[in-house]
């Protein structure tokens, strides 16, 4: 399982990856302009057709070479060389700081607090050099309180300015739980509509390497059921980015997941600039006889249990749900429309998880396109266990992912 | 909850039921003052029991090394519902908790018009230009019920009521300074009593007649544009409405939301 990712180190990232990132380039790269206008962006929709008229297979060829040398150990050379545009190549959590610099640079209303954020770059290096460029009140470091700072950035965020809330790790949020969904999600609703909240919230969350269990948490599954707030998960640098950057954009209270074993992912991305719409799923691999609904790092165990399904001569349909919540239905209907059978595989566990929330949803709207009941593989209802052979099993694997498939397919 | 209104107009949080969390958002709006150097200030209230919350000691902490001016003002009426302050907490009041943090703080008598007005001026000034927090506790009697479905003589005795009702009423006091100034007398007390009671009664009226807000205002503001799944769960609502209208009440107005 660990060879699947290429250059994947200790979860408690708190060394540098192994490219650091060329400050210069890095500064380059973000003085594009922009004209505000959308024309000057590029927006990719999930079935790789870029809305510019550019030629659609083109694009879609483009997206598969950004989807594979994400998903691959060794980058296809070949693919990437014949790109037309060459893009560069960066870790997924240099993609979030990307994202998150080209944000601050182009609206000076986007702030970033959080622990250790400011002159240490954040535990996942991804606000690195962040404070020095943008200044310690910009880029806030904060005492020890979870429900201060994001009660803090939500008072922020109703008198005008557009704050990135990082949770060092997800779990930690718990202790904000009060201020996400008492006031964030609500008070745009109890204010009338007078106080909009568009604060974003990220942080590393999914079971790591041995973090133990309650450095391991998936959030998404307490925090779906709150009212007024959109829940995006990142998977790839290129949604990672583009993901990040719509949520600052957004007007909402957005809460961006992202994973600890997927920030040292390497992928090419565009030049420039780009933005992914927070409410779609993305399209990963194109397929007839299932289709596997998955989000975040268990996206890779699905990607490697294709590669042996196809071998074995199925042809899954692979979609990336990406938009938590709400989910994008519209994509998931047209794939179970085409395929009759579903399989969810997610991190979440068994008992009122993401899933859960999905498989009843599909029921609901499309059960008469089901030629099998669903199928929602998932970790059990356990604390992560500290022991690694045990965390191993509590996370969905691509032998399981096989099975699954295969049974459904009968 | 009728008292949680909010106006963005008039610089005024939208009040949440959710004690102390207001806190941190004034230090988030203090911060986003103080980054655009405005010469403003935040007041953010609370009580006795709000001292209690994590939430407090947060935000008082925040402010302190945030060095934000934001005047944090806890109104000690003595009584969280039917707790009294000697079961909230064994310090010696709030305005100690403040001095803990390196916040600046004062305790005022709270029932004093006057005193509170001097120290809330200060305190904003001090907060503006030295961009640093304060604490002001404001030491006062909580007379009536925690609300109306409340009968505080339960829990307290009816003197102890009658005493700060009579001896340390802030209106009084006012009133009496007022007066022994010459600014006041009864007849102007009578014509304001009458002429807010009429524009209250005016106003009461006007909001009767004033249409419910329909079954589409229920998913309106969730987001800043409505979303296909809430769309879906408006559709379903008032299908459910119109096929079952005796079920519902009548004075609930149908209508869509308009699709922008």
């Amino acid at each position: 399982m660990a060879t699947v990712f290429q250059g994947l180190g200790a979860t408690a990232a708190i060394t540098a990856a192994a490219n650091p990132l060329d400050s210069n380039k890095f500064l380059l790269s973000s003085r594009r302009s922009f004209s505000g206008k959308k024309t000057s962006l590029v927006v990719v929709r999930s079935d790789g057709s870029l809305n510019l008229n550019t030629g659609s297979s083109a694009g879609a060829r483009r997206l598969d070479q950004l989807v594979t040398n994400a998903v691959a150990t060794k980058a296809d050379a070949a693919a990437a060389a014949s790109a037309s545009k060459p893009g560069h190549e960066l870790l997924l959590y240099e993609a979030l700081r990307e994202g998150l610099e080209e944000e601050m640079d182009r609206d000076n209303r986007v702030c970033v607090m959080g622990e250790d954020v400011g002159h240490y770059g954040g535990s996942y290096k991804v606000t690195r050099g962040l404070a020095d460029k943008f200044g310690d009140l910009r880029v806030l470091d904060t005492p020890i309180a979870e429900n201060a700072f994001t009660g803090m950035g939500i008072g922020a965020a109703m008198t005008g300015l557009r704050p990135i809330v990082e949770g060092m790790n997800m779990g930690f949020l718990l202790l904000a739980f009060n201020q996400i969904s008492n006031n964030c999600g609500m008070l745009h609703y109890t204010s009338g509509g007078q106080f909009t909240i568009p604060i974003v919230i990220r942080g590393p969350g999914g079971v790591g390497r041995q973090l133990g269990a309650e450095h391991s948490q998936r959030l998404e599954s307490y925090f779906q059921s709150i009212p007024g707030i959109q829940m995006v998960a990142c998977s790839t640098p290129y949604n990672a980015k583009g993901l990040m950057k719509a949520a600052i954009r957004s007007e909402n209270p957005v809460i961006l997941f992202e994973h600890v074993l997927l920030y040292n992912l390497k992928e090419r991305i565009p030049d420039e600039e780009y933005i992914c719409n927070l409410e779609e799923a993305e399209m990963v691999r194109p397929g007839e006889h299932i289709t596997i609904l998955t989000y975040s790092r268990m996206r890779y165990h699905v990607m490697q249990a294709a590669k042996t399904l196809v071998n074995k001569g199925y042809d899954p349909e692979v979609i990336d749900i990406r938009s938590l919540k709400p989910f994008d239905l519209h994509t998931i209907g047209n794939s179970v429309k085409k395929t009759h059978r579903v399989l969810i595989v997610e991190e979440c566990m068994r008992t009122g998880g993401i899933g859960a929330s999905l498989t009843a949803a599909i029921n609901e709207n499309f059960i008469d396109y089901l030629d099998a009941p669903i199928v929602c593989l998932s970790s059990q209802d356990v604390p992560t266990p500290y022991a690694g052979t045990l965390e191993e099993f509590t996370i969905v694997q691509p032998a399981q992912i096989v099975t699954a498939v295969e049974q459904l397919c009968q | 909850m009728p008292v949680h209104y909010g106006s963005k107009k008039l610089n005024y949080f939208t009040v949440a039921s959710t004690i102390a969390s207001q806190l941190p958002h004034a230090v988030g709006a203090a911060y986003s003052l103080k980054m655009d150097g405005k010469d403003a200030c935040v007041v953010g209230y609370f009580g006795d029991g709000g001292s209690s919350e994590g939430d407090f000691h947060a935000a008082l902490n925040f402010a302190a090394v945030l060095e934000a001016p934001v005047i944090f003002l806890c109104r000690n009426n003595g009584w969280a519902i039917s707790t009294p302050a000697s079961d909230q907490f064994r310090s010696d009041g709030v305005v100690v908790k403040g001095q803990a943090y390196g916040v600046r703080s004062i305790r005022v008598d709270g029932n004093d018009a006057l005193a509170m007005y001097s120290a809330v001026r200060s305190a904003r000034e001090m907060a503006i230009t030295e961009q640093k927090p304060i604490l002001i506790e404001a030491v006062t009697y909580r007379v009536g019920h925690h609300t109306t479905s409340d009968d505080s003589t339960r829990y307290r005795p009816l003197e102890e009521i009658e005493w700060w009702q009579m001896a340390r009423n802030p209106l009084t006091l006012y009133r009496k300074w007022l007066e022994s100034n010459g600014w006041w007398n009864d007849e102007a007390e009578a014509e304001l009593r009458s002429n807010s009671r009429k524009e209250l009664l005016k106003a009461i009226q006007v909001a009767e007649k004033i249409e419910k807000p329909p079954v589409g205002d229920m998913f309106t503001d969730v987001y800043d544009a409505v979303p296909s799944n809430l769309f879906e769960q408006e559709k379903l609502l008032q299908q459910t409405v119109t096929r079952y209208p005796q079920d519902y009440p009548s004075d609930v107005p149908v209508r869509a939301v308009p699709s922008s």
